[in-house]
């Protein structure tokens, strides 16, 4: 059989992932030509096409195939989609690249945009984790999740929300790309270890109570690769955390001291 | 002259700093303790159970918040131990101290309100649980009392060395 044709999900994500990278790395190109901008670290590069790409095996192929009917390999996608490729590309600071690649004019409003504050409303961690948390267990013990599977378009939204959200979460606890509205490390520390509770707590409520339609081996194989999977995760976004915090409380004294400061 | 002087401001910073030692070794030794039951009563042995029928729905809230907490506890644990180093204040007695007191009141939480009363996993399946659930708190509370000791004796030294630098 000749297969040549793709299906409509494979094109609706793959563009826009390869339209990503695609800009992505001009944008890298064509501001480290310019004289007076420092090189942009390349691995940040890596980082964001990792992302995009782990976001991409999540939405097409043959993962996302096989997760139509198997709950493992769904769970597989969901830590890719919804927790490891956010992270990567939060790590890969792409505002910072758009702000440094358009003209000055452009990224004052761009800037502006950043402080309203219905971005400040979606970016604080409280929202950003209920969206994220929440809108996780609304898909797994309601009928959401049976019912993405006969919906085309309510299969994208929930695919595009698990992303946006995983994205919003990550950049509401972590500050790589400039974020105008701010809470302490302590804030956003209990946040973290709430929403890390409530996504723990869902995996074992997925292994006692399977969502409709999902046999109990597939739920329970499933629900302990997000409960470890989701640590795993977690425990890098902790680490990053962590440093900043580190890092923000150093001993002014000791450095002037060994002769390194200003 | 300047030995007296570094060894002076080490045993200054300690002090200064002496509830950051407490309480890195607090967090540390509650997850430390987490990260020991994880791997080697779930993963290696296989004793304990990921779910349990019987677990009461506050045992699940409980065992997921502590699950979540661990891991920034050892985490940020560590990351104060690195911060107390790089003051010259980390004050090795009192960290222990601490260390055993976060593990063993972790461990004597674990064995008897989350595993007893919220049920949420027996230490062992299909055996006389009685030894085993006498062996966990017995040396969850020698962990305790143990701790307690170290701490207590850490401010001793405190106060002889303060005794002894105003003699002086």
């Amino acid at each position: 059989m000749h297969d040549a044709h793709f299906p409509l999900p494979d094109l609706l994500f793959g563009i826009p992932a390869l339209l990503a990278i695609g800009i992505y790395i001009g944008a890298v190109l064509i501001t480290n030509r310019r004289g007076r901008l420092r090189k942009w670290p390349w691995l940040r590069m890596v980082s964001f096409v990792a992302g995009v790409f782990f976001a991409a095996v999540a939405l097409i192929g043959p993962l996302a195939r096989q997760s139509h009917t198997d709950f493992t390999a769904h769970m597989a996608g969901h830590l890719l989609l919804g927790m490891l490729a956010p992270l990567l590309v939060a790590l890969a600071a792409p505002m910072t690249l758009i702000l440094r690649t358009i003209n000055v004019h452009l990224a004052r409003k761009l800037s502006r945009l950043l402080q309203s504050s219905f971005v400040g409303f979606f970016t604080h961690p409280i929202v950003a984790a209920v969206l994220n948390i929440g809108g996780l267990w609304l898909l797994y013990t309601t009928d959401l999740y049976a019912t993405m599977h006969s919906n085309f378009l309510l299969h994208i939204i929930v695919h595009v929300h698990v992303f946006l959200a995983g994205y919003l979460f990550t950049i509401s606890l972590v500050y790589i790309d400039p974020i105008f509205h701010r809470f302490s490390y302590t804030y956003r520390t209990v946040v973290f270890i709430v929403a890390l509770a409530g996504h723990g707590i869902l995996s074992k409520f997925i292994y006692a109570y399977p969502p409709a339609g999902v046999p109990v081996e597939q739920a329970r194989v499933g629900a302990m690769l997000m409960y470890y999977g989701g640590d795993a995760v977690d425990l890098l976004l902790i680490f990053i955390l962590f440093k900043h915090w580190y890092q923000s409380v150093r001993p002014r004294k000791l450095v002037s001291m060994s002769g390194k400061a200003v | 002259m300047t030995m007296t002087h570094n060894v002076n401001a080490h045993s200054d910073n300690r002090v200064t700093f002496a509830r950051r030692n407490l309480w890195s070794g607090i967090l540390f030794g509650l997850g430390f303790v987490a990260f020991l039951d994880e791997t080697l009563f779930h993963q290696l042995l296989h004793w304990h159970k990921f779910y349990d029928k019987s677990t009461v729905a506050v045992g699940l809230i409980s065992d997921g918040l502590f699950h979540a907490f661990s891991w920034f506890a050892t985490v940020g644990g560590l990351f104060l131990v690195a911060d107390l180093r790089r003051r010259d204040a980390l004050w090795h007695k009192l960290w222990w101290g601490g260390k055993l007191l976060g593990g063993g009141a972790f461990q004597l939480y674990d064995g008897t309100i989350q595993h007893k009363l919220m049920r949420i996993h027996q230490i062992r399946y299909n055996v006389d649980i009685l030894p085993y659930d006498l062996i966990w708190n017995i040396s969850a509370a020698i962990m305790i009392v143990v701790g307690i000791g170290l701490i207590a004796s850490a401010k001793r030294d405190k106060r002889v060395e303060n005794g002894a630098f105003s003699n002086a």
